[in-house]
């Protein structure tokens, strides 16, 4: 006699149980410490701090962990306990022009106030797979100089002083939340700028790619890539002045892009910008390329059909907590309307079927 | 560090974001109204359109079923089911008489609803022409203008190449005679359950962040041509445990041979028709610990 | 017959920045009026029947015409749902590329239905006979009617955006190079199409092209226009045989006389 199938209760806490233990692994080996990870896996934390729009490197390390390295899950995680926080102010704008950086590039001139600072950087590494690392060892220490006193501007300050670059437009405007307000189009830069922010790293790595490779093609330089702590300043009315709340590790990168001249416009260089929390340059590179791709129309520029432009397309596609639950959701049984698909199908069989023999009988 | 949840997990801000959304949703028949839906513990395309719809109607006095292809017990009702149960403390039930709200994935209860209740429906794609065109800003224009053209030139081409209308499920309807919507991915089947419903119908979008609704007692149609009119479909079985003749039917697969059975997907309805003495084909008489 | 003409533009003018697009065209249309719009590339001929037509907003003027319901309306003035439903009801769009005019990806059928489907047909049966008369009328084979336009000639497919657009009974149709990219023996196999169609339907229409050909075949009167304005404008025949300005002279002497 057929039964029901029951038991999809029991089921959830099994699996649960049973996911735990495979978090933990191997109980001989000792266990992942939430510092450890913050400490010695910096870059994935600052991935998850940047996609969960939350800085909190400790958070982030636990979300790590929990999600046994899944970081798009890790993201959700932080993400979700996001929504619970209650906010109490915003800050004011961060000054990164007052950043100390630790790594400052520029692919545009060869040096400038401020320097060239390599800082800590796979770039100049030869990829090869380092054994001792598997043995814990001492910690390598780094030669130590003194830190340098002046400010270091931004580039694109000396390419504006000649008028050679687009300046970009300050607002006293406060832009909209994304997290706050549902998404619209069109879209204005600002919340473009935002969804970019928090949108999957290897989507917009795939997309700012492509502009380089002929889809929308923007010519860009790197005008500078910094990476360094900021501040972030609250300011208190009752106390009538502002006070420095935090300290955040950002990387920011603006682009300097060949303007090809419209009816309305003698040349200029125009930009990209990318800001992201933590030491995350693939991102901020990637950003500033879609953010420049997808400012076509406002430039005057013709839209070329590449996906990088489409504004509707890359913000609706770069959240992957979206994406990963709208794609992994079709695990979910849909046996009711597969079985209306199985009915039609059937039937449209049976009247081939019953069409074909009709034909012979003739 | 533990977290001290508001009722129904939502803090209070958020609730009512959510229902002034409905209060729009409600005064306009199917129109989808953008809201700013929330990150919720469970993923995207999990239901948290839903779960958020619910949360901001719940009351302590209220009592919640959730079904999940018309059973209570598939897995994600069972973990919906639990959500509220820690985040709100209310009754739930598995009798759709007792419901005061119902959720719901993908069906619609057999048994006739009441004006006291309110029926919650997940939805992953509100938008009924997302598939005909992709652009947002194009089908905004579309329903604006009641540009409904392309709804029907899909029909005519499913005509043209298969004989049928081909949309068996999440089948588009006009509501009030303006707005075409898409009903969630309940099967055809379901649609005239639609029309003139005595509860309030709510829909829920959390990953697109839509939400609309149907008023009690609103006019549904099924979109059609006149020659061609809507078949909701039927069965030539009838539910193997119960006998029931007009319900949606599952299909079991029961052998390496390919023997199936047709049971009723909505296993309340199932349960209440066995313990009443209904007896199907392959059913046995009800007892107690089967429930 | 209002004693109206169908059509009045007045003081039509865009610019895109400095350039000039058209400036200050203004003229009569009758019903069952052929009017050919001609010049070379950069006249300003393409900008003026966007803007009369509807696809582009001029800067300054008025397009008034005469609806069947509510008299003289300037359609400039319109709300945009009015406008909308203008251009699929009562006016046509041929479009110089058929597919900037077709649905490539649904069936000739179904591109020919669906103005029809859009104003509120309901019958499978009747919709589809009508496309099948409408295909017939454009001397497309009915066996094609299921068929994707990505299939179909490119003059095939022109003569499929025509029917497409007169389905609903135009008063009004604005053709762009209508002719434009088609074999010579295929344009004039389109063109003495939409002369029989214009004639037989009483259609007016305002047909922008390079190609005096064309005009010569299916223009009760013309205008020239030269660097965006119109610099002559009379019946067909008097300005091709007998052109006043240099400009216009220089365009008849310069073209081979098909």
């Amino acid at each position: 006699m057929y039964v029901a199938a029951k038991g999809g209760e029991r089921a959830i806490e099994n699996a649960h149980a049973w996911m735990a233990e495979m978090r933990r692994g191997d109980r001989s080996v000792p266990e992942l410490t939430v510092a450890q990870i913050r400490e010695q896996m910096t870059l994935a934390v600052a991935r998850v701090m940047a996609e969960g729009s939350l800085y909190d490197p400790d958070l982030a390390a636990l979300a790590i962990k929990q999600a046994r390295g899944d970081l798009v899950e890790a993201v959700f995680l932080v993400r979700a306990y996001r929504t619970t926080l209650p906010r109490f102010g915003a800050s004011a704008p961060v000054e990164t022009g007052r950043m100390a950086c630790i790594r400052r590039v520029s692919a545009i001139f060869k040096d400038a106030p401020g320097g060239q600072v390599l800082g800590p950087t796979f770039d100049y590494t030869h990829r090869l797979l380092n054994f001792a690392l598997m043995a814990e060892g001492a910690a390598p220490e780094a030669p130590v100089a003194e830190p340098a006193e002046a400010e270091t501007p931004h580039i694109a300050e000396f390419l504006g002083q000649e008028g050679l670059i687009q300046d970009e437009p300050s607002g006293a405007e406060i832009p909209p939340d994304l997290t706050r307000t549902p998404l619209d189009f069109p879209a204005p830069r600002a919340l473009r700028l935002q969804a970019l922010a928090r949108g999957d790293e290897g989507f917009l790595l795939g997309l700012a790619y492509s502009t380089q490779r002929g889809y929308a093609r923007t010519h860009a330089f790197v005008g500078e890539l910094r990476i360094g702590l900021v501040a972030v300043e609250i300011d208190i009315p009752e106390l009538g002045f502002a006070l420095e709340i935090a300290e955040l590790r950002l990387t920011e990168c603006e682009t300097v892009n060949q303007f090809k001249g419209s009816k309305v416009e003698p040349p200029q260089f125009t930009r990209g910008y990318g800001l992201v929390f933590g030491q995350s340059e693939r991102k901020a590179l990637a950003m500033s390329l879609i953010d420049r791709a997808l400012r076509w129309e406002e430039l005057g520029e013709d839209f070329a059909d590449a996906p990088a432009q489409d504004a509707e397309f890359v913000v609706s596609h770069c959240d992957n907590v979206r994406a990963t639950g709208f794609l992994e959701h079709i695990k979910l049984p849909h046996y009711v309307d597969f079985q209306s698909e199985l009915e039609l199908v059937r039937r449209m069989r049976r009247e081939a079927a019953l069409a074909s023999s009709r034909e012979v009988a003739e | 560090m533990t977290a001290d949840y508001n009722f129904a997990y939502l803090d209070e801000q958020t609730k009512r974001m959510i229902r002034r959304a409905l209060l729009k949703a409600v005064a306009v028949p199917g129109y989808q109204v953008p809201f700013a839906s929330r990150e919720m513990p469970m993923p995207y395309g999990w239901g948290t359109g839903g779960v958020q719809v619910t949360a901001a109607c719940l009351t302590p006095d209220d009592t919640l079923k959730v079904i999940d292809q018309g059973a209570d017990d598939t897995t994600n009702a069972v973990s919906i089911r639990n959500f509220f149960h820690r985040t709100a403390g209310i009754v739930t039930t598995e009798e759709t008489e007792a419901a005061s709200i119902i959720q719901t994935r993908h069906r619609i209860p057999e048994a006739p609803l009441s004006e006291q209740q309110i029926l919650v429906y997940q939805v992953p794609i509100p938008e009924p022409l997302r598939f005909l065109e992709p652009r947002e800003t194009e089908t905004r224009k579309m329903h604006e203008l009641q540009e409904y053209g392309l709804m029907h030139v899909k029909l005519y081409e499913d005509i043209a190449r298969h004989g049928h209308i081909a949309t068996t499920y999440a089948y588009p309807v006009k509501v009030a005679g303006r707005y075409v919507m898409d009903p969630s991915p309940i099967p055809k089947f379901d649609n005239p359950k639609l029309s003139d419903c005595a509860a309030l119908q709510l829909f829920g979008a959390g990953r697109e962040q839509r939400i609309y609704a149907i008023p009690p007692h609103t006019k549904v149609v099924s979109l059609d041509f006149e020659d061609h009119p809507f078949d909701p479909g039927h069965w030539d079985e009838d539910c193997a445990l119960c006998g029931a003749s007009n319900s949606y039917l599952d299909e079991v697969i029961l052998d390496d041979a390919g023997g199936r059975m047709f049971v009723c997907s909505d296993s309340a309805h199932c349960r209440t028709r066995r313990k009443a003495g209904h007896v199907g084909p392959l059913g046995a008489p009800y007892k107690e610990e089967d429930a | 017959m209002t004693g109206m003409p169908l059509l009045r533009v007045a003081g039509l003018s865009k610019s895109y920045g400095r350039r000039v697009g058209c400036t200050d065209v203004g003229f009569d249309l009758w019903p069952g009026e052929v009017l050919g719009v001609v010049g070379e590339s950069g006249s300003g001929k393409t900008t003026l029947l966007n803007c009369i037509g509807g696809n582009l907003a001029p800067d300054a003027g008025k397009v008034v015409y005469d609806t069947r319901a509510d008299g003289l309306r300037d359609t400039l003035a319109m709300s945009e749902p009015e406008r909308r439903m203008l251009m699929r009801t009562d006016w046509a769009f041929v479009h110089q590329n058929p597919r900037d005019g077709l649905r490539m990806a649904v069936s000739a059928g179904a591109n020919v239905g669906e103005r029809l489907m859009a104003v509120g047909a309901r019958h499978y049966g009747r919709i589809r006979g009508a496309a099948l008369d409408w295909l017939e009328r454009v001397e497309i084979a009915a066996e094609r009617i299921d068929d994707r336009p990505a299939a179909f000639s490119g003059g095939m497919q022109q003569r499929l955006q025509i029917a497409r657009n007169l389905v609903t009974g135009p008063r009004l149709v604005f053709m762009d190079e209508p002719t434009g990219g088609l074999d010579v023996s295929v344009q004039a196999r389109l063109l003495d199409l939409i002369r029989g169609l214009v004639r037989e339907l009483g259609l007016s229409a305002i047909i922008v092209t390079h190609d005096l050909a064309v005009v010569r075949l299916l223009a009760d009167r013309l205008l020239v226009m030269k660097d965006g304005r119109v610099i002559e404008a009379g019946l067909t025949d008097q300005v091709l045989d007998d052109p006043q300005q240099a400009y216009t002279q220089l365009l008849v002497s310069s073209v081979l006389q098909v």
